[in-house]
C-alpha cells in the first residue's frame, strides 16, 4: 500500500513544494474513500478538514426549500475540495457529495493550520496553492450569478 | 397571419436581389428546449449546390407581417436541398418564427458573413467551444469534423448550458459522445441531482480534454463575456491568440454592410463577419461603447 507521502506526491496540489513541508503537511493528512452520494460534508458541519481529490467528483451543492439540492460547482481528480476550514468560525458553507467513487486525502484542519502558523513559510507555500483555485472559483460564481447563457444578443432584435 | 406554401415560388422569382426574400416553406420543426425550435427550410435546391452555406454563416429570417432578424444556420452544409436554423424565443420576431408549423413560409435573405476557418484546421487539434444557444452556430462545424475526422487532429467540443433543461441538441450530444476520437464535455451553470457531468464555466473544461495548445485552432461561440473569458483562457493555456477564431454578434439588420446597425469599429459584423480572429478584435473587445 502507498504511504499518505507517497500519494500526496502524485497530487498537482503538491507539485514543486519542498520536500521537507510535504513531509511536515502529511502528518496532518489520512487517506479516505467516499462512495456514491455519500457526504464528504454537509452545510453548518464544522469545518474540520480540507480535501485533495486523488480519483472521482464531487459536487457541491445547496439545499433550496422546495426544488431540492443544487449543485453549483463539481470539482475533480487533482482539485481541491473546502475552503471554509481557513477562516472562522471554520463551519461548511455548503454540502459536498460524491458524485462518484472517489479517493480523497484529508487533512486535519486544526493540525494545518498550527503548521501554517507556526512556520509561515509553509503557510506561504500553502497559501500560494489554496489561492488560485479559490479565485478560479469566485470567477465561476461571477459568471453563474450573471447567468451568462441567458444572453440573447445571438439573436438580435 | 404567416404565408402559405403556395405562394412561395411566385415570391422566389425575384429573389436575387440581396435585400429581396426567398420565402421558402417549413419542412420540419423540432423543439430543442422549452423555448428554442429548430427550423429545416427546404431551399429548392436541385443538387447543384447553389444554396449550400459555409459553416459559421446567417440568415435574416423574415416572420411574415412581424419582421426580420438574423439567425445562424446550424444544420449539416452537406446537405444543401434543406436548411437548419435554430431559434430561441426572446422577442416578437423568434417568438414568431419559433411558431411556425410545418408548411408555413418564412422569408430568407443569405446567406451572409464571414465562416468558421475549416480548410485552415487541416491539421491542426481543433476546439469548439460553445456557450447557450451560440452551439447552434458551431454545430455545422461538428458536422464538417466528424465527416472529415482523419484531416483534423485531436477534437473537442467543450459546451456550457445554463442548466439540463437548457442543453441544445442534446440526444445528439449524446451520439458524439460515443464517437470515437472525439471529446464532448458538457458543463451546466447549475444541475440538478441526477445530472452527474461538470458543473462550473465552461473555461474550467479546458483541462479535461486532450490538445496541444502550440497546435490547436479554437472556434468560439456564445454571449461576448463568455467569448472574452475563453479567449483569455486559451491564451493562458498556449493556444496563440491568432488562432483562436470568435463568432460575434450585434444589431444586424440589412446583412449588407449598408445601414451600419452592426458597425463595430471598423468593421461591419454583417460583412466582416460574424466570425473574426480574436487577435483582430481583441482590442476592440475592450471599447465599452462598442
Amino acid at each position: 500500500m502507498k504511504g499518505i507521502e507517497e500519494l500526496l506526491r502524485q497530487h498537482p496540489f503538491v507539485q514543486g513544494l519542498e520536500d521537507d513541508i510535504v513531509r511536515m503537511i502529511a502528518g496532518c493528512a489520512k487517506n479516505v474513500v467516499f462512495q456514491v452520494n455519500q457526504y464528504v460534508f454537509r452545510e453548518a458541519d464544522a469545518a474540520d478538514n480540507f480535501y485533495i481529490i486523488r480519483h472521482g467528483t464531487v459536487a457541491l451543492e445547496m439545499f433550496v426549500p422546495g426544488r431540492g439540492p443544487f449543485t453549483f460547482l463539481t470539482v475533480k481528480s487533482g482539485e481541491i475540495l473546502g475552503a471554509d476550514w481557513l477562516v472562522p468560525p471554520y463551519r461548511c458553507s455548503f454540502d459536498a457529495r460524491a458524485v462518484e467513487l472517489t479517493r480523497a486525502i484529508a487533512f486535519d484542519a486544526t493540525c494545518l493550520r498550527d503548521k501554517c502558523e507556526t512556520d509561515h513559510h509553509i503557510g506561504y507555500e500553502m497559501m500560494k496553492r489554496f489561492i488560485p483555485p479559490l479565485v478560479r472559483q469566485l470567477q465561476t460564481a461571477r459568471f453563474q450569478s450573471l447567468e451568462i447563457y441567458d444572453d440573447d444578443k445571438l439573436q438580435s432584435e | 397571419m404567416m404565408m402559405t406554401s403556395s405562394r412561395a415560388s411566385d415570391a422566389n422569382t425575384a429573389a436575387l436581389d440581396p435585400m429581396t426574400p426567398r420565402f421558402l416553406p417549413v419542412t420540419r420543426r423540432i423543439r430543442e428546449t422549452a423555448d428554442t425550435v429548430s427550423l429545416e427550410i427546404a431551399t429548392g435546391d436541385s443538387g447543384d449546390g447553389a444554396s449550400g452555406f459555409r459553416p459559421g454563416q446567417f440568415n435574416m429570417l423574415y416572420a411574415y407581417g412581424v419582421g426580420e432578424i438574423p439567425v445562424s444556420i446550424s444544420g449539416d452544409p452537406a446537405v444543401t436541398d434543406r436548411m437548419v436554423h435554430t431559434v430561441r424565443s426572446v422577442g416578437p420576431v423568434s417568438e414568431a418564427l419559433a411558431k411556425l408549423k410545418r408548411g408555413d413560409v418564412v422569408g430568407v435573405r443569405g446567406p451572409f458573413g464571414s465562416s468558421w476557418p475549416l480548410a485552415e484546421a487541416a491539421g491542426f487539434d481543433v476546439l469548439v467551444i460553445a456557450g447557450g444557444i451560440g452551439l447552434a452556430p458551431v454545430r455545422p462545424v461538428l458536422y464538417h469534423l466528424l465527416k472529415r475526422r482523419a484531416a483534423y487532429g485531436r477534437t473537442a467540443l467543450l459546451y456550457g448550458a445554463r442548466s439540463q433543461q437548457d442543453i441544445l441538441y442534446d440526444k445528439q450530444l449524446d451520439v458524439w459522445r460515443r464517437t470515437p476520437d472525439f471529446q464532448v464535455r458538457v458543463t451546466l451553470n447549475h444541475a440538478e441531482r441526477e445530472w452527474t457531468g461538470d458543473v462550473g464555466h465552461v473555461t474550467g473544461l479546458l483541462g479535461k480534454v486532450r490538445f496541444d495548445p502550440a497546435d490547436t485552432i479554437a472556434m468560439v461561440c456564445g454571449p461576448e463575456v463568455m467569448l472574452r473569458s475563453t479567449a483569455l483562457a486559451l491564451m493562458d493555456s498556449g493556444v496563440p491568440a491568432e488562432r483562436i477564431f470568435i463568432s460575434m454578434e450585434r444589431n444586424m439588420k440589412c446583412a449588407t454592410g449598408f445601414c451600419g446597425h452592426c458597425q463595430f469599429g471598423p468593421y461591419f459584423i454583417c460583412k466582416d463577419g460574424a466570425v473574426f480572429r480574436y487577435d483582430h478584435v481583441r482590442d476592440l473587445l475592450t471599447i465599452r461603447e462598442l
